[in-house]
């Protein structure tokens, strides 16, 4: 009995504790996150513009709900990092000279901040510093604005604007060659000629204030200046990483919990059943002597209760274990001063309630039957079981199968619920492991697919300014260059009805050879030069299909509006993208033939000096290194999926141990004397067995592929909860994902066959020949 | 007290057989030395009242049990120093048992009840003949819940003698039925004692039941008390209790 309800405590425990892990690292992320802003002053709006002078900022304030302003200079610069050979890339943004930081607060780490005096003194970001093995007193090259500048890191710090620290426009983090720095005004304005001016400006409201209206006006108020558009807080880039993450973690928080509470259910509702029926004589004693049905429903019930709270308690415990680790795993991707991870009570007390009232649910029937039970009838023997023919014979199939499988048959035709029930318990397990595998494993594929197989460049080389045709030729010359496709990326806002996203066309050859868009089945899709070619993502936000006609505003040049036609849509995993030949784009853009930039496959073995080169070009903005970034981001992502791979191999493994134990346990119990009877006979412990956990065996045969389906379904579900406006996870769930989780649920019901086959052995054949059973 | 040997083979010897077993503080001793002879093809009876030692005995007997001291041979293996395995395929090639509360699996008909132990059996009789020894012919098909406690006993007989054993120890079979269908249990078992030559122990507390054997030995308090040889051994149609 108490194993059983241990098996069923056990169980619980799992779905508690992933309920208290997923629900604690929301509540401490969201409480890290909102603590880190209000503390660092995190600003509500963001807008970059080409330059206007400082004054500017009195009219900014000016503005209705503003509550304060500050202006600065943000440039993008190209690195020159020691152990480096590829380029990095460097965002500068300037702080003012007497280092009193109003909006966007740095948190120095290490170090000191800067002095407006000295030349090149900066502070640099900790992600930046520690993948690069940097610290104060290190020195850094950029190219800012043409000129090769030796910078002096003399702090460390780390910003709100970039708890997750990622180049903007690209999907993958990259540490070591991506950093941000804060330099003194003073020192920063000469090189762009900015003295007295600002080409980025952050706002905090007032509150209550209207983020749309104060955007609308500061739109207004910039326009002269070459602003792109104000962005709101929600579409800062680290922002929206965290906010997607917190998206995801409660997607995820209700499906794994659900699934182990209800196996839980499933076994403490068979527990309870056969308890209650074994217990018929001591209730109907009890009964006789005065104990209302009220009494017995309370006895019962604080039975359940206490197995709910054993299972809760343990949950919480290792759930906040388990967080601990979760936690530790963030903190690589998202940086605070401080993350401290925080059981949520709210979370405790959810769960626990959850727990117990799943134990009820599931045995409800069972307890109000007992307390319901005449004391006559209950002191009564049960009636035997009665059998009847079953399927089997009806099928005449019976020549196929010995009396010892038929033995088996009819059992299960007898208590089809309870298999039932044991069969789901089981294929729960399977089920498990197939989403969790698919939620842990999809980004890994997802990463795989596109920067393997859509983008086949090794290099992307973006230019400040378009450029002209040259600046591709000058590539091409380059030594260890192979081959050169040219783009064109437009910044435009898309407006579709009231529905409105900054973005940008990219144009393209009709069919790009480097960088290319497929669909979802692999084929290379034609970049149409009578419209768009839209990712599905984006027409979604548009709310747009094929055919429709949408007002694209260039925020480039000349800032003209065009409507074009969606031309057609495709059905890619990242990013919200737009497409357009590219020659039919310059043409709208009344330009001649320049390009944003370029993707470039180059001679692996000529790539280092190549790199050294392309640092030292002034028009190169930047230089992504596919290769590289992909490398560092896989190491540090499978460590993660490794660890959340792991629990949920436990998870499933405890679920199916439990459910398979319980039911075999059970099965030993009510068939003893009738195997002690077979062993009487002469039947070996191994024939015995064989009929004892046949029906454990065709239960368990039955689980997996239900099991794999029911698999399927939930990882489908997830894919919804996963998917972001930044990627959305391909539902590819790979064979050996299958057979992995049916090779853990046989294994597990392998084992705990083994230990409850021990109990045949206890069998008291003596006792047999005495006792009816 | 020694069982007086006749001109038959022994198929049982026990000679000095104890059985000490512990329950909690208190050690009983089920038996204080037997020693016996059971011979090939004769129908025994053990009689005594409850504790004598009667079951106990026939639980070694039938290898279900091992004595504390003491040797038990069966034809020419020793029971006594056997494993496990051997006993249980000593029971499974020698021995047909019959239960007090016949024991029937109760998810089998009739019929596949005996098939169950057929099938492990080396070269049985078929099912059906089995039951028509206990004239069940018309009932293979059902299962016991539909039929009564002297047909279940009756299937268990046939069960138990479906492998053509050499020995049928039989535990009580009538201690659950009344008397006109304990006849008819009886009937069967001196039946198919005649018929495949089966040596066939019974154990009883009835002395009634003794009538129809050819030896009644009586057991009290863990020893042989008395055997007593029956010439004329009464058909169980003339028996009454």
């Amino acid at each position: 009995m108490w194993p059983q309800l241990l098996a069923a405590a056990l169980v619980m425990s799992v779905g508690l504790a992933a309920l208290t892990m997923a629900q604690s690292t929301i509540v401490s992320l969201e409480r890290a996150r909102d603590e880190y802003y209000e503390r660092y002053r995190f600003a509500s709006i963001f807008a970059q513009l080409k330059r206007a002078p400082n004054e500017l900022a009195a009219r900014i304030e000016a503005i209705p709900g503003v509550r304060t302003v500050q202006t600065r200079i943000v440039v993008d610069v190209n690195l020159d990092v020691p152990g480096l050979a590829e380029p990095a890339a460097g965002r500068i943004i300037s702080i003012p000279d007497d280092g009193r930081i109003t909006l966007n607060a740095l948190h120095l780490r290490a170090g000191r901040m800067p002095d407006a005096d000295a030349a090149g003194e900066v502070i640099a970001s900790e992600a930046f510093v520690e993948a690069n093995g940097l610290g104060p007193g290190s020195r850094v090259a950029a190219i800012i604005n043409g000129r090769y500048q030796n910078l002096t890191i003399t702090g460390v710090a780390l910003s709100p604007e970039f708890i997750y620290q990622i180049r903007p426009g690209e999907f993958l983090p990259d540490d070591r060659r991506f950093g941000v720095f804060w330099m003194p005004e003073r020192q920063l304005a000469p090189a762009y000629d900015m003295h007295g001016a600002f080409n980025d400006v952050c706002l905090a409201l007032d509150p209550g204030a209207s983020m749309d209206d104060v955007i609308a006006r500061l739109d207004a108020v910039l326009e002269p200046y070459g602003t792109l558009g104000a962005l709101p807080r929600s579409e800062q880039t680290s922002h929206r990483y965290i906010t997607d993450e917190l998206d995801q973690l409660r997607g995820m928080s209700i499906i794994p919990p659900t699934i182990f509470l209800s196996a839980a259910a499933f076994i403490l509702n068979i527990v309870f059943a056969r308890l209650v029926r074994t217990q018929r004589e001591q209730i109907a004693a009890l009964k006789a002597f005065g104990y209302s049905g009220r009494a017995i429903l309370a006895h019962y019930l604080s039975m359940v209760a206490l197995v709910a709270l054993a299972g809760s308690v343990l949950g919480v415990v290792v759930g906040y274990r388990f967080g601990l680790s979760v936690t530790e795993l963030y903190t690589r991707f998202f940086r605070f001063p401080i993350f401290e991870f925080r059981l949520s009570p709210a979370a405790i007390a959810t769960g626990i309630g959850l727990g117990v009232g799943s134990a009820v649910a599931g045995t409800v029937r069972s307890v109000l039957h007992a307390a319901a039970l005449p004391p006559a009838q209950a002191m009564r023997p049960e009636p035997p079981p009665e059998y009847h023919t079953t399927i089997v014979e009806r099928l005449r199939l019976t020549r196929l199968f010995s009396p010892a499988t038929r033995m088996v048959v009819r059992y299960l035709e007898r208590q089809p619920v309870r298999a039932l029930l044991s069969c789901l318990g089981m294929s729960l397990a399977g089920a498990v492991l197939v989403m969790g595998s698919y939620t842990h494993g999809a980004l890994e594929h997802l990463i795989d697919y596109s920067f393997s197989k859509t983008q086949r460049q090794d290099i992307t080389v973006a230019f400040y300014e378009p450029a002209s045709p040259s600046a591709a030729f000058d590539l091409e010359r380059l030594p260890g260059v192979v081959g050169v496709e040219p783009f064109r990326a437009v910044p435009v806002r898309f407006t579709a009805g009231h529905r409105s996203y900054r973005g940008a066309v990219t144009g393209l050859p009709a069919t790009p050879h480097l960088s290319r868009v497929l669909d979802t089945e692999e084929r290379p899709l034609s970049i149409p030069d009578d419209g768009l070619l839209l990712s599905d993502s984006l027409a979604e936000i548009l709310h747009v299909g094929p055919g429709d006609v949408i007002e694209v505003a260039s925020l480039e040049g000349e800032r003209r509006t065009f409507q074009l036609r969606v031309a057609s849509v495709a059905t890619t995993y990242l990013g919200t993208s737009a497409y357009m030949e590219i020659n039919a784009l310059r043409t709208l853009q009344r330009e001649g033939p320049v390009l944003s930039g370029a993707y470039m496959q180059v001679d692996k073995a000529q790539a280092a000096s190549l790199f050294t080169l392309l640092k030292s070009v002034p028009r190169v903005a930047s230089v992504t290194v596919k290769d590289a970034a992909l490398k560092s981001f896989q190491e540090t992502m499978s460590q993660n999926i490794l660890l959340m791979r792991l629990f949920n191999l436990i998870f499933a493994s405890v679920i199916a141990f439990g459910v398979v134990y319980n039911s075999a346990r059970i099965s030993l119990a009510e068939r003893a004397h009738e195997l002690a009877t077979l062993r009487v006979l002469g039947m070996t412990r191994a024939e015995v067995s064989a009929i004892l956990l046949g029906e454990l065996g065709v239960i368990a045969l039955a689980a997996i592929p239900l099991g794999l389906v029911l698999g399927r379904v939930l990882a489908g579900v997830a894919s919804l909860a996963l998917n972001t406006e930044s990627h959305r996870i391909p539902l590819v769930i790979l064979p050996s994902t299958y057979a992995f989780a049916a090779l853990v649920v046989l294994v597990a019901t392998f084992v705990s066959s083994m230990v409850v086959r021990r109990g045949i052995d206890r069998l008291d054949l003596i006792e047999v020949l005495k006792t009816k059973g | 007290m020694n069982a007086s040997p006749s001109t038959a083979a022994p198929i049982f010897t026990a000679r000095g057989v104890t059985k000490v077993y512990r329950m909690g503080d208190v050690e009983v001793h089920a038996l204080r030395g037997v020693d016996l002879d059971l011979l090939a093809g004769e129908f025994v009876v053990l009689l005594g009242p409850s504790g004598s030692g009667k079951s106990t005995l026939l639980n070694i007997l039938g290898g279900l049990d091992t004595p504390t001291s003491g040797q038990v041979r069966y034809l020419d293996q020793d029971l006594t120093a056997a494993t496990d395995e051997q006993l249980t395929r000593f029971r499974r090639e020698h021995v047909g048992f019959v239960f007090q509360f016949y024991n029937l699996i109760p998810s089998l008909t009739a019929a596949e009840n005996v098939e169950l132990v057929t099938d492990i059996a080396a070269s049985p009789m078929p099912a059906r003949e089995a039951l028509a020894l206990v004239g069940l012919q018309d009932r293979a098909d059902h299962f016991p819940s539909q039929l009564s406690g002297g047909e279940q006993q009756r299937v268990a007989i046939a069960r138990a003698v479906a492998k053509r054993p050499k020995v049928l120890l039989c535990d009580e079979p009538t201690g659950a039925l009344d008397a006109a269908t304990g006849v008819r249990v009886l009937e069967s078992l001196t039946r198919v004692n005649r018929e495949l030559g089966t040596l066939t122990a019974v154990i009883t507390h009835n002395a009634v039941i003794a009538d129809i054997a050819n030896r009644v030995i009586s057991l009290s308090a863990g020893r042989i008390s008395s055997v007593r040889e029956n010439p004329t051994p009464m058909s169980p149609s003339s028996i009454s209790w």
